[in-house]
């Protein structure tokens, strides 16, 4: 590893002036994927900014959302009484993701700012569009299995591997953004970005902004779901394919319904035309069917990720299967 | 992994490096508008090299203090600084779980923390567990049910297991083995792991 000069700072306000000095300054929270990038070269901050003490690990409940900082581990989110209580989904995705040591340190902000990443990105040998623009993507037409079939670009193909941020899409959370002018807020589902023609680029954080908390309406979707995560091996895999299902059912028929995918895009991959097209029909295997095929309308595959195509669609079934059965 | 003395041009004034590096060292704890204004008249580059941190740290219940090298994982201070070699290094990039130590009490990887991010805390590993010659009762449980073939993976094993125990992580067999994914065993020794954290939960033993 490139040593690097390691500060460290309790406040958000002076982790965003210490940020701001230097375009290769990081922040470091838990460190689970930055460290790892550094250790292999793909990532050589100069300057790392350890925000682990900045005061920013709440979890609470208030009147219409549930609010939790953005340094709230993993672990702490996924065992708290009022995420079990309100928001099981976000639980289960926790739980479906990395291994209990490492949640015990990763942070919810770190775990969105994890990179979207492939074999091709850690490789240092390899071309890849994401690490070093303009060198090709060797995904396309190479090693895919892992790899994207919607929003696709042929300048990367990776897949954003969190769980977590699956469950958050599909909850419509929002994420509290402090900068040098203060903060904003912009909708979860609008945080990460798809390759395009930037693929260097996971999300729109800027370089000298931090995440400092997310807002997560108060419904009962988050309580009638389900996270179902298909991997190759029974646990501490990255998915293959992932959905978040939610659902409010009344007299059988569909009052609200939520869906997201992982494992599938650039981006967690909010399904809002299954969604519309579920609203006021009955909840029926039919349907169920009808909406999984609307959501492979765009779909493309790139050769090893062919059986995508067919566990995708058989994914959000079982999803939706699960979650009805919760109500 | 430290730069020798030997690696700065002798043409550089030594009194002149040392006020750099102190300087540098001292700025990493200091608000914001003194590093800027100190940064401003520091050679980063040549300083960075020779930039040691001031650690204190609490392993098995004993107190240390050292400077130390921001990029030396955790991991590598304990073997590589103090010797406490049971805690082994498998992949070094968080798949293996081979490195698992306790961090106030709570399992982590120690090859994905820096050792300057845990200052102040205390470090529980394999070679804390046993009360002198009593064994730990997970490491006890371990032989019983012959938890292990080479033995590699033990260590990480074993202080996962703890703490899966002291989760309450321990219902079923499937949820043993869902919360103790974080640990490779190439051995296979899988079942009988989880027969020794059934047996320590059954006896009532707290870890």
């Amino acid at each position: 590893m490139i040593n690097f000069q390691y500060l460290r700072t309790t406040s958000a306000k002076s982790a965003l002036s210490l940020i701001a000095k230097d375009q290769n300054s990081k922040f470091i929270a838990g460190g689970t994927n930055l460290i790892d990038l550094m250790k292999r070269g793909v990532s050589s901050p100069e300057k790392l900014v350890d925000i682990n003490h900045v005061p920013l690990k709440q979890i609470e409940m208030h009147k219409d959302m549930i609010i939790i900082g953005a340094l709230a581990s993993n672990t702490a989110v996924a065992e708290h009484e009022i995420i079990k209580d309100h928001l099981p989904l976000l639980a289960m995705a926790l739980n479906a993701g990395a291994s209990a040591q490492l949640r015990n340190v990763a942070t919810v902000g770190g775990n969105m700012m994890q990179r979207t990443r492939c074999g091709y990105f850690y490789d240092t040998e390899m071309p890849c569009n994401k690490r070093q623009p303009g060198s090709g993507c060797g995904a396309v037409g190479g090693f895919n299995r892992m790899h994207a079939i919607f929003g696709t670009s042929d300048k990367c193909i990776a897949v954003h591997p969190s769980d977590m941020c699956v469950a958050l899409t599909a909850l419509d959370a929002t994420v509290v953004i402090a900068g040098p002018k203060g903060e904003h807020k912009i909708l979860f589902k609008d945080f990460h970005r798809l390759a395009g023609d930037t693929p260097q680029l996971d999300n729109n954080l800027k370089a000298d902004e931090m995440i400092v908390r997310l807002e997560i309406p108060l419904n009962s979707i988050g309580r009638n779901s389900h996270y179902l995560k298909v991997r190759d091996r029974a646990s501490y895999a990255f998915a293959l394919v992932s959905v978040a299902a939610g659902l409010e059912i009344a007299n059988h028929i569909v009052t609200d319904v939520r869906l997201a995918m992982g494992g599938v895009a650039h981006k967690p991959w909010r399904l809002t035309a299954s969604e519309d097209f579920l609203r006021g029909k009955e909840a029926s295997l039919e349907n169920f069917e009808q909406a999984a095929k609307i959501a492979m309308k765009d779909a493309k595959s790139f050769g090893e990720n062919d059986f995508k195509l067919v566990m995708a669609p058989n994914t959000i079934i079982e999803a939706l299967t699960l979650a009805k059965s919760k109500i | 992994m430290q730069p020798s003395d030997k690696e700065f041009n002798p043409g550089d004034s030594r009194r002149d490096f040392l006020k750099k590096s102190s300087l540098i060292t001292a700025i990493a704890l200091t608000p914001a508008v003194a590093v800027k204004a100190a940064e401003s008249q520091a050679d980063e580059r040549f300083a960075e090299l020779f930039e040691k941190i001031p650690l204190n740290i609490t392993v098995n219940n004993k107190a240390f203090k050292t400077s130390i090298e921001p990029r030396v994982t955790l991991l590598d201070y304990l073997r590589e600084e103090l010797h406490l070699t049971g805690t082994k290094k498998g992949c070094d990039h968080g798949q293996c779980g081979a490195c698992t130590v306790h961090i106030d009490g709570e399992r982590v990887n120690s090859c994905l923390s820096l050792a300057v991010m845990n200052e102040g805390k205390k470090i529980t590993t394999i070679e804390g567990l046993a009360n002198g010659e009593e064994l730990h009762p997970m490491q006890a449980a371990f032989i019983k049910h012959d938890g292990f073939q080479c033995g590699y993976c033990t260590p990480g094993q074993i202080m996962s297991a703890v703490a899966c125990v002291n989760e309450g992580h321990t219902g079923t067999r499937a949820e043993i083995s869902e919360y103790m994914s974080g640990n490779i065993c190439r051995c296979g020794a899988y079942p009988n792991i989880v027969d020794a954290i059934i047996d320590v939960v059954k006896g009532g033993s707290k870890p």
